[in-house]
């Protein structure tokens, strides 16, 4: 694939699994420097073997202490592990804090462990734009479960599903709108339900709620019903230890059914047209719109429209018009 | 663009975080990302977080009296590490004499309490200009 002495060095290191080289590429791909994208090429044929593992719910649901949780159930199946956990850039100042590495602080020295915070930097959708290669990334360096936690801001969180193999959602009893924000889309993205924090009242009612909506499906993809696991109180250790083992031995039933039903090469052919989709956008859209904004072409074409000189979909038609032709000018020069 | 990444920590034993935690915000406002790793950290788990979030440096909040073996602490593991080029700095009630021992060690600046938060985003943002 290449033969620079300094790229075969990193893709040596990081499939030897240095923490050094690996978060300052994914640092570099979270700045989108152009190089960050060429390792990401080289690191590309490597990646395949990680159970990717998300977990959605909303802030507060106990995600991060979940996630704690179950490294220390991997880790002592003797798997190696990686986290992605994504916090929201605040809009207004462009700066974040990053505080989900507070409940993970007992695998802070573990050398099996990797975790690594990202801000959402603009995107929508609760992961940031860097999570797909952070997770090639991870994948790479030869981590055998990699946890990707979202923001959990909102309703609109599907983007964990085009990222992982098993998705958790979170839910807590006692919050009116868990149920809301499940009719709004979360229902069709969850491989496994938990209902976290289960020794508060309207656990029981939240599962009831649970079993009747899944009772409405008529057919699940390769015959898995989400199960519905009960995560009980953190504070009574042993309990909640146990009720962690069982989700854990639910994500490993889930993996394995989505090997022999086929399902896996579904999932993985959706993340691929996502990145396609990504990688297009770079490609084509980003160059244009940069030139246009730099150009100041993009002011006279706001003005047009606002004086209804034109309208967006005649602009965006000869400028498509326009960067095709050039294409296939470039192409014959070539 | 780059965008600066600070650890703030918070080691020894005391479990009063007030002033790492209005540190990590003004930094946010100034339009960093703060990583923040709560309290009780020990030296080993800063410096293993800090190259784990390839951060540009760590801010150090220290008010029990351990800085004088904490900091240099962490200055050396980082070298061992190979991450000598992430910068400390760091916070608290800390002596004079002390600050220029530590300053010799390695370690970046001391804001002393009562320092305004803008002083820490200036003296980040001169220390690492993009
Ligand atoms: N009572 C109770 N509190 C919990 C439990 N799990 C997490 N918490 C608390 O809920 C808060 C938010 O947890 P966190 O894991 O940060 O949630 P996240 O925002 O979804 O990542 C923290 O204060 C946790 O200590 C639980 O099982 N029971
Ligand atoms: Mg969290």
């Amino acid at each position: 694939m290449t033969d620079n002495p300094d790229e075969l060095e990193r893709l040596r290191k990081i499939q030897g699994g240095d923490v050094r080289t690996a978060s300052r590429l994914i640092r570099n791909l979270e700045d989108n420097l152009p190089e960050a994208k060429t390792a990401i090429r080289q690191i590309f044929p490597h990646t395949g073997r990680a159970h990717v593992v998300g977990f959605t719910g909303a802030p507060g649901a106990g995600k991060s202490t979940l996630v704690d949780a179950m490294i220390s159930v991997f880790r002592k199946q003797s798997k190696t592990v990686g986290v992605l956990a994504v916090d929201p850039t605040s809009p207004f100042t462009g700066g974040a804090i990053l505080g989900d590495r507070v409940r993970m602080q007992a695998h802070a020295e573990d050398p099996g462990v990797f975790v690594r915070s990202l801000a959402t930097r603009g995107a929508l959708g609760g992961l940031s734009r860097a999570v797909g290669d952070a997770v090639h990334v991870m994948d790479a360096m030869g981590k055998e479960i990699i946890m990707v936690e979202t923001v959990g801001a909102g309703q609109q969180e599907v983007d964990i599903i085009n990222h992982s193999h098993t998705v958790i959602v979170v839910l807590i009893p006692g919050m009116g709108d868990e149920i809301q924000a499940i009719k709004a889309g979360m229902m069709e993205i969850a491989d496994i339900f938990v209902i976290n924090k289960a020794d508060r009242d309207g656990a029981g009612q939240l599962e009831n709620e649970l079993i009747s909506m899944l009772n409405m499906v008529s057919e699940f993809p390769g015959g898995w019903r989400p199960p519905i696991m009960t995560i009980g109180n953190l504070f009574d250790a042993a309990a909640f230890r146990e009720d962690v083992e069982k989700l854990a031995d639910a994500v490993g039933d889930h993996y394995r059914c989505l090997v022999e039903t086929g399902l896996l090469a579904d999932r993985l052919r959706r993340k691929t047209v996502m990145e396609i989709h990504d990688a297009l956008h770079d490609a084509i859209l980003s160059p244009i719109l940069t030139e246009l904004t730099q150009s100041g072409e993009m002011d006279r074409i706001t003005k047009r429209i606002l004086q209804k000189e034109s309208d967006p979909y005649t602009i965006a038609d000869e400028i498509a018009g326009k960067y095709a032709r050039d294409g296939k000018r470039n192409r014959m020069i070539n | 663009m780059r965008k600066l990444r600070i650890l703030i920590a918070k080691v020894g034993l005391d479990g009063h975080d007030r002033g790492a935690k209005s540190v990590a915000v003004g930094l946010r406002d100034a339009g960093m990302e703060v990583i923040y790793t709560g309290i009780r950290q020990t030296a080993e788990a800063v410096v293993s977080i800090a190259v784990q979030e390839d951060v540009d440096a760590i801010g150090i909040s220290s008010l029990a009296g351990a800085h004088m073996t904490m900091f240099p602490k962490v200055v050396r593991l980082l070298q061992e590490k190979g991450a000598k080029d992430i910068q400390v700095f760091g916070g608290g009630i800390i002596p004079k004499n002390d600050i220029t021992e530590l300053n010799k060690m390695g370690v970046g600046k001391i804001f002393l309490p009562g320092t305004k938060i803008s002083d820490v985003v200036a003296y980040l943002k001169e220390a690492f200009p993009n």
